[in-house]
């Protein structure tokens, strides 16, 4: 099954492209790296992905064929928007009653587990929480919706580097676990580990995409983070011409 | 680290059953308790003065019209408390800005937070759906907005009642008519509809504004705006008014739109009227000014212009269309309410993040 299919998509918003004829199959049991520069359309495909931007042309879907935004994909989905946005004069414990209670399932004792082990009261009101408390309450309730494809937009952009690390952790113990998980971030190094498949995009195209070990091999290179800059370097020399 | 356990395997089921509608309550209190009880908070505290004064307004209107003898110096006193008492308020217009300020404050936000802070994107990855989501939160605290507005409108009312007893000028006291603008507002069914019109208006604003003070802000404009309108243009032609020739038997009740004079089926000018009862003063100066004279100069000048082939015409809406009056604006206000939510729904499912 693929986790996402997109296929001719692209998104515009008044003159400018956002995202271009990006056809896509992103296989399950993975963790997927949507990377790219700032500007690149990282944000515009996960948006289409959870519904939340409607595609100006082409379609996508998600979980093997539900369509992006339907009850059915979201039902499946679980996204944790860039900044992490809580409601932050609701608490902790609010905003679990709110998560519960907008989804079908919801794993109420994970969720108060996790809370409990990273010492995150749950009393607290949200907007009085850290920036890295905020991302693990945010991850916290995604994960508690006990969904197949995790989608995480710069989960980690904002935070510094042990809520990163802490984070990340978290992220990976989920996708051991068998959750799909899309992520995107300009912060190579923190992917090096976790991601198994690749997405680059660059100016509102699709430059490579395939598995990490695979894209390593054929382009003879060490690391993703080498194959990545080598690529958009390459990318920009030919726009320079 | 807690281990997670594999995800429940979600089935792909197209005849998913939604989740229902009523776990929105729980989620809608916590997130509005504070504009909710704010706004009870407000009512309540205007409605608990309101008792206080209106029991002594009503007490000194039953003292002033169980008064006897009618002209005795002790009544005239009586008269003038009641007309005195409290008569900041007796016009109403010091409490025409509480729906406009309940409806914008608690709806403009509404939705113009969630844009303003980001958090739709959360609330609209729900499984809930994003247009069930919202029209569950605008259809709840509309009605939420509403009620206490429409309970403390019954309290207006009460309050209200001794200024519209038709005696009231028979004894000299302050008399007020029903389509008084501002009163109009106050004491019927339309000041839970003006609240209910401001809230949905507020939801819509906040929606196409995004952001939470500019929404306010055009709110209440826009209320400003719409409510002069209907009050200056829109009102008086609810139903079509009627005509009389005979304006002294209209009762104080009556709204009087507009009234003129004819002679031999032409309509005569102001300022040829002015000439005429300027000529028509000097000739009936000695019969007003006899000693033995009773009916007032008015319907004496009125009497004798009717002889000399004068019409005085009244267009007038009768008191007795009081509460169709409030039906059909409150209809109308309702209709708008209904729209505005709904666009508003409409934008929620359409807008692009």
């Amino acid at each position: 099954m693929n986790v996402l299919e997109a296929s001719g998509l692209g998104k515009r918003y008044r003159s400018a492209w956002a995202l271009r004829e990006c056809t896509l199959e992103v296989p399950a049991g993975h963790v997927t790296a949507l990377v790219g520069p700032n500007g690149a359309g990282k944000t515009t495909l996960l948006n289409l992905a959870v519904g939340l931007a409607e595609p100006s042309a082409g379609n996508v879907t998600v979980l093997g064929g539900r369509p992006a935004g339907s009850r059915a994909a979201l039902d499946g989905i679980a996204f944790v928007a860039q900044d992490t946005p809580l409601y932050k004069n609701l608490s902790v414990a609010d905003m679990i009653y709110v998560t519960r209670n907008l989804n079908r399932r919801f794993d109420q004792a994970f969720a108060q587990a996790r809370l409990d082990e990273l010492g995150i009261p749950l009393k607290r009101k949200s907007g009085k929480l850290s920036g890295g408390q905020q991302a693990q309450v945010a991850l916290t309730l995604a994960l508690a919706r006990r969904p197949q494809l995790l989608i995480l937009d710069e989960p980690v952009a904002m935070l510094d580097p042990i809520a990163r690390r802490d984070f990340m952790d978290t992220v990976l113990t989920a996708a051991a676990d068998g959750v799909a998980v899309l992520l995107s971030s300009h912060v190579l190094a923190e992917l090096e580990r976790a991601a198994g498949y690749l997405i680059l995009l660059s100016r509102g195209q699709v430059r490579l995409a395939g598995e990490v070990k695979d894209l390593l091999a054929t382009h003879r290179v060490g690391s993703m983070e080498e194959l990545a800059l080598s690529y958009l370097r390459q990318n920009a020399t030919e726009v320079a011409r | 680290m807690t281990a997670l356990t594999a995800p429940a395997g979600a089935v792909a089921d197209a005849r998913l059953r939604p989740v229902p509608w009523r776990r929105m309550a729980g989620i809608i209190w916590r997130q509005h308790r504070y504009a909710l009880t704010g706004e009870v908070a407000v009512l309540g505290a205007v409605a608990i003065a309101l008792w206080l004064i209106g029991t002594s307004l009503h007490h000194d209107y039953a003292a002033a019209l169980a008064c006897h003898p009618a002209g005795s110096q002790a009544c005239a006193v009586a008269v003038l408390t009641f007309n005195g008492s409290f008569a900041f308020i007796a016009n109403g217009g010091i409490l025409l800005p509480l729906p406009v300020l309940i409806g914008a404050f608690v709806g403009g936000p509404l939705l113009a937070r969630e844009m303003e802070t980001g958090t739709f994107r959360y609330a609209w990855t729900q499984g809930f759906g994003r247009h069930r989501w919202a029209l569950a939160k605008l259809v709840s605290l509309a009605v939420a907005v509403t009620v206490p507005a429409w309970l403390f409108s019954l309290e207006l009312a009460w309050y209200y009642q001794p200024y519209f007893a038709t005696s009231n000028q028979g004894f000299g006291l302050t008399e007020m008519n029903p389509f008084f603008p501002a009163l109009f507002d106050l004491h019927g069914v339309v000041f839970a509809a003006w609240t209910l019109a401001a809230f949905a208006i507020g939801g819509l604003a906040g929606m196409l504004i995004r952001r939470v003070v500019p929404a306010i802000a055009v709110t209440l404009a826009v209320y400003v705006g719409l409510a002069f309108a209907v009050g200056a243009f829109l009102r008086d032609h609810y139903l079509a008014p009627l005509v009389t020739t005979s304006s002294l038997n209209l009762p104080g009740s009556a709204w009087i739109l507009s009234q003129w004079w004819t002679k031999g089926g032409a309509t005569l000018s102001p300022a040829a009227m002015y000439q005429v009862m300027d000529n028509a003063m000097t000739a009936l100066n000695p019969t007003i000014n006899s000693p033995g004279q009773k009916a007032s100069a008015y319907s004496t000048m009125l009497q004798y212009l009717t002889q000399h082939g004068y019409t005085y015409w009244t267009q007038y809406q009768p008191g007795s269309r009081f509460w169709p009056f409030q039906w059909i604006e409150s209809g109308g206000l309702l209709a708008l309410s209904v729209l505005c939510i709904a666009a508003a729904v409409w934008l929620v499912r359409r807008r692009a993040a």
